[in-house]
């Protein structure tokens, strides 16, 4: 909302302030002035002058050379404008000084600086100024010229200062408000609390009995049927209607409230608008069949065409104003075509209603027209200050003589609005606050905001424009604000000590960060919704569990319009990224949520399971991501060691380079190396790798309690195995070999060597293992580990296995 | 025999003085001392020297071999220096060349500030809790005194799922979760994804992050809000920041504020970061409403509390000072590595 700080003076005549003592005190208060603008920035030495004198330039057909009187003395100016002429009154910018932009209306940064010169040989000691150099335009300034100087009116008093006299030493400010303060979404609202603020008398327009002795009963009548909708309907009449610009104060103040200036009777509506935050409405009484308004809900499927041409889809829900045979206008959004005011306008029928703010609001969606009115209506009106807005309409028609208002209103207003009523408990407030503020103090606070005090029953009694109170919160925010957001003192909590601390999940979460970024995977973060597409991206078959998702009635269009169920296209998506931004590598992590469905359509909430993936291209392999997972699971007390399995395929990667990681026989996550065609997919040109952890399947297994084993005291004995197998024999199977057969005093076995090639037959490799056999107790012997070497050597041979050399 | 000493001593020491490395001292050592050394040489004629000089004879000797002995030690130690001097002189190396780096990885912004509030509240005695992302609109609004057809639940700012569950908006509903839970007293606080309506661009995301904050107990005030948000925004912003306070609404806190920080780069003075204000409006709270403390079955006449919500990434954005939101998700490498 912009309002003029001279419209907020005309109610509170005391308050002198600068505009950054306004600007501070008000947002303090709790009406935040988001910034302002002086309306004479730039304007420096401009004083109202006289042309005493006009001759033509000798040297330019387009020049004049005026005499102008200052006041002070007269000095010599020459002019290209059109619009001079001896006597003309007109604001002269003095050697010197300064205005704000060019006559084409724009404005230069830090103004413009005015020097004497010489035009064309002859000296000019200054300029004529038109509307646009003073910085505003004609919406301001309506009398001014389209082309030319501003002339003042005959009678301004010559060498006094132009700004001043034009009513330039205005700052608009412009303010947030909240929309639980529906009363400050008028100047009347912010004056009240500009008066309260700054501890002055607020003086709000006296609004006097208006109409002639006829009764507007004779002219219309009014039926309301939904009176849901519709709490309460203002009518009255203008006769006679005399189109005119409305004065040039009335548009000064609508243009800068960013209100276009149109005529009087429309100016009218929309200051009394601005200044009571009152919708209202004019209809052409001559177009409204059988003198009859009446308000009823459309029907479905009926249409309407507004005042500006364009023709809307109604519905039973949307409220229309109807006379005895039509539709007139969509209430509280936008009056009809049919009913608006023409130039040839006579009789005037005003309406000031007051709707239901939520229906309005859902009607100006479904209509899809939202207007300064709704705008206002829907936050819920005062229905209280309707007739007081219509009155002050009418009074403002007779003051500019625009009418003649017929005497009387008509009003539907069968349950009238009554004013709450709260206990007053001072010490309550004091409680929640944490201040100390006496009860005096507290109902001087309450008076300013017309707050009354019935003392008898101790009770505070709310006015209807303040709909925001209601409960003991709401009345001691009224008291801070006015004792002062600042005042109230600093303190920390007293009571019973709480232990910090973050959740198990989160421990381990961090251990993965620090295992991922030590192991050189940095932190990304992808979207939560991804696009359906994403499952032909990654080579998802039809019926994949996988392609069950969670959808979104109303995304941001298709491509983040399912909730993810795999973590891997935001992975992929993100090393694509840094691939074609030709980074050498990358290796990324990422923790976030994949969102299961337990079932399709959604009764609960979806399952949220946190996953850890890596990913990466460049540097580094398979056996990279498998190391950065046995660092993870080390460092979280996950100290057996996980199995891998190649037997469940997952399409999205390379069939022979993938497995899922087991740990006490669950399949905890998977890794490998993405199929080509996925890499293709997502204009990956590299080999790249993925791993992906499901946490909640992790965090079971994981502890962070340790326990100190000892450290050995005898010497291990130590056997180097190379054997010499079928490929297809995996590493894991002989492990497993070492595993089962290895007894207690097996320590470890470490792979030293993996070869294929010469020496070794077709179809075979070799594989060296050094075995490590260590007692806690005493030193061994050969003789102690014998027995274990046959076994594990008979089961190897019984699986194919040749022993090389020993 | 006693000139043929003198000899032997005199020669050897001089061998020894000449020497230049432990290779030739050892050679003069086995020469001289050895099995079959001259000295040895000299022992082993002492049958043919008369008794009653033997002792003299023998001191001699003894004398001679100790004599040099304490020669070949003395510069046995002088060469290994002289030796380990060279060593080290021809191990000199160029240690401008580069470092063996293990390329450590890089965390996000965002978990770099919420590591810094978590740190701050956890200090403070406050428990880091989670809740759902996708959340029933109950929670999201309802509980929050955000009522059916509030302008808030608009679909331009909501993400539906259905019309009970929906994408939160905010942090908020963990807040009615924790309270429903029904332990008292509370210190929480709740760092997550949350989810509005709003295209893409420098300054907006779809999906960012909150941190939301709750407090509740017997007592609580006004005044202590301002005195635990102003401990954290020192913590956070450093020793010399200030606050400010200004009143605000929110359908689920009453009295409500927007908290300012003085502005960290130019210290209150007025820059482009503050747009010349001084002061940078952080996050928003107030003291949480009977209301919504009524409908989690706290008794708002025995309990109160208060609550915050802070966007994780404007933290970042400010506190980093990165000029575009959408850096944050796109995951460049060449953007992570800077923090």
């Amino acid at each position: 909302m912009n309002t003029p700080l001279s419209w907020i003076k005309a109610y509170v005549p005391e308050l002198h302030v600068t505009d950054q003592e306004y600007t501070d005190a008000m947002t303090l208060s709790g009406t935040k002035v988001e910034g302002y603008e002086r309306l004479d920035k730039n304007l420096e030495k401009i004083v109202v002058g006289q042309i005493v004198k006009l001759e033509k330039h000798p040297d330019a057909d387009k020049l004049v050379i005026c005499q102008v009187n200052i006041g002070t003395e007269t000095i010599q100016i020459v002019t290209g404008a059109p619009n001079v002429f001896e006597g003309a009154i007109v604001p002269v910018v003095l050697d010197g000084g300064r205005v704000a932009g060019d006559h084409d209306g724009h404005k230069t940064e830090g103004g413009t600086r005015i020097k004497k010169g010489k035009l064309r040989g002859i000296e000019s000691n200054g300029m004529m100024c038109s509307i646009e150099e003073l910085g505003s335009t004609r919406d301001f300034y309506p009398l001014a010229p389209e082309n030319g100087i501003y002339i003042f009116p005959e009678g301004t008093p010559v060498g006094a200062d132009a700004v001043e006299i034009l009513g330039l030493h205005d700052t608009v400010f412009e303010y947030e408000i909240t929309s639980n303060r529906v009363d400050c979404f008028g100047v009347i609202g912010i004056a009240r609390e500009a008066a309260a603020t700054f501890r002055k008398p607020l003086v709000l327009p006296e609004v006097k009995t208006t109409g002639n002795s006829e009764d507007v009963n004779s002219y219309i009548s009014v039926e309301v049927e939904d009176k849901d909708l519709c709490p309460r309907y203002c009518a009255r009449v203008v006769k006679n209607v005399k189109l005119a610009p409305s004065p040039e104060w009335m548009q000064r103040r609508l243009a800068a409230s960013g209100i276009r200036p149109i005529n009087n009777l429309v100016d009218i509506t929309n200051y009394v608008m601005e200044e009571y935050g009152q919708p209202m409405h004019a209809y052409d009484l001559s177009t409204i069949a059988g003198n009859k308004i009446i308000v009823k809900r459309a029907k479905d499927g009926d249409e309407y065409t507004t005042l500006d041409g364009q023709v809307r889809k109604l519905d039973s829900n949307v409220l229309m104003i109807c006379d005895a045979d039509k539709p007139v206008g969509i209430a509280g959004i936008m009056g009809g075509e049919n009913s608006m005011i023409t130039e040839e306008v006579k009789d005037v029928l005003f309406e000031a209603a007051c709707f239901d703010g939520t229906n309005i609001r859902l009607s100006s969606k479904r209509v899809g027209l939202r207007t300064d009115a709704s705008g206002k209506f829907e936050k819920g009106l005062d229905p209280n200050n309707a007739g007081a807005a219509i009155d002050r309409a009418c009074q403002l028609i007779e003051e500019l003589g625009a009418g003649e208002v017929v005497g009387g209103m008509v009003d539907v207003y069968d349950n009238k609005k009554q004013e709450k009523k709260i206990k007053f408990e001072p010490e309550k407030y004091n409680k929640l606050l944490g201040t100390d503020v006496s009860k005096e103090e507290m109902l001087e606070y309450f008076e300013r905001l017309e707050i009354q005090y019935n003392e008898a029953d101790n009770e505070l009694i709310i006015p209807t424009f303040r709909q925001d109170l209601e409960c003991d919160a709401d009345i001691a925010e009224e008291v801070a604000r006015f004792f002062g957001y600042d005042n109230i003192p600093i303190t920390l909590p007293s009571g019973e000590a709480t232990a910090g601390k973050l959740s198990f999940k989160m421990r381990v979460e961090a251990v993965a960060r620090d295992i991922a970024e030590f192991c050189g995977f940095s932190q990304g973060m992808s979207y939560s919704f991804e696009s359906p597409k994403v499952f032909d991206k990654l080579l998802i078959p039809e019926d994949s569990e996988i392609r069950r998702t969670v959808n979104i009635l109303n995304p941001l269009g298709e491509d983040f319009s399912i909730m993810r169920t795999t973590s891997l296209n935001g992975m992929l998506t993100s090393l694509a990224t840094n691939y074609n931004r030709r980074n050498k590598d990358a290796r990324l992590y990422e923790l976030g949520n994949i969102y299961l469905p337990k079932q399709l359509p959604l009764t609960e909430l979806p399952e949220e399971r946190m996953q850890f993936t890596l990913g990466m291209y460049g540097d580094g392999d398979f056996f990279t991501m498998k190391g950065v997972i046995e660092e993870f699971f080390d460092k979280i007390g996950m100290r057996d060691k996980p199995e891998y399995s190649n037997e469940d395929k997952k399409p999205y990667l390379h069939p022979g380079r993938q497995a899922d990681i087991i740990y006490d026989g669950r399949v905890v996550g998977y890794l490998g190396e993405v199929h080509p065609i996925v890499l293709e997919n997502y204009d990956i040109g590299d080999r790249a790798y993925v791993a992906v952890l499901d946490m909640p399947n992790i965090l079971p297994y994981a502890t962070f309690g340790r326990k100190y084993q000892g450290i050995a005291k005898y010497p291990a004995v130590t056997r180097d195995l190379s054997m010499v197998m079928p490929k297809n024999i995996l590493v894991g199977d002989v492990e497993k070999v070492f595993e089962k057969r290895g007894g207690k005093l097996l320590e470890s076995y470490n792979l030293f060597d993996i070869y294929e090639g010469a020496q070794i037959k077709q179809g075979y490799k070799s594989v060296a293992y050094s075995l490590s056999f260590r007692d806690k107790e005493r030193t061994l012997e050969e003789k102690d580990i014998a027995d274990i070497m046959e076994k594990i050597l008979k089961e190897l041979k019984e699986k194919d296995i040749e022993l090389r050399s020993l | 025999m006693k000139e043929r000493l003198q000899k032997i001593r005199e020669e050897a020491i001089q061998k020894i003085q000449s020497s230049d490395n432990l290779d030739k001292l050892n050679e003069i050592k086995v020469a001289v001392l050895g099995k079959k050394g001259e000295l040895t040489e000299v022992l082993k004629g002492m049958k043919d020297v008369a008794a009653e000089d033997r002792p003299k004879v023998g001191q001699l000797v003894n004398d001679t071999r100790a004599a040099i002995e304490t020669k070949l030690e003395e510069m046995k130690k002088k060469l290994s220096e002289m030796e380990r001097e060279l060593k080290l002189k021809n191990e000199v190396i160029d240690v401008t060349l580069p470092a063996k780096k293990n390329n450590v990885g890089h965390r996000h912004p965002n978990t770099i500030a919420l590591e810094e509030l978590q740190r701050i509240f956890v200090g403070m005695g406050y428990e880091v809790v989670e809740g759902p992302e996708v959340e029933y609109d109950y929670y999201n609004f309802e509980a929050l005194n955000i009522p059916a057809n509030h302008p808030a639940k608009d679909e331009q700012d909501t993400f539906y799922i259905n019309d009970k569950i929906v994408l939160r908006t905010q942090t908020s509903p963990v807040q009615v979760r924790e309270m429903e839970k029904g332990k008292l007293p509370i210190r929480m606080i709740a760092p997550g994804r949350v989810f509005r309506s709003d295209e893409v661009d420098a300054t907006h995301s779809p999906s960012f992050h909150q941190v939301e904050g709750l407090v509740i107990d017997k007592n609580i005030t006004f005044a202590d809000l301002k005195g635990t948000l102003a401990q954290f925004a020192r913590e956070l912003f450093g020793e010399d920041t200030k606050v400010k306070f200004r009143p605000h609404h929110f359908p689920f806190t009453e009295p409500s504020a927007e908290m300012d920080v003085s502005c960290f780069k130019c210290g209150g003075k007025g820059c482009r970061m503050c747009k010349g204000s001084g002061w940078i409006e952080i996050l928003g709270c107030g003291m949480v409403h009977p209301k919504v403390l009524k409908m989690s079955n706290i008794n708002p006449e025995e309990y109160h509390g208060f609550a915050f919500g802070i966007g994780l990434e404007r933290i970042a954005l400010l506190k980093y000072e990165i000029d575009d939101m959408r850096l944050l998700y796109e995951n460049d490498t060449r953007f992570l590595k800077q923090f």
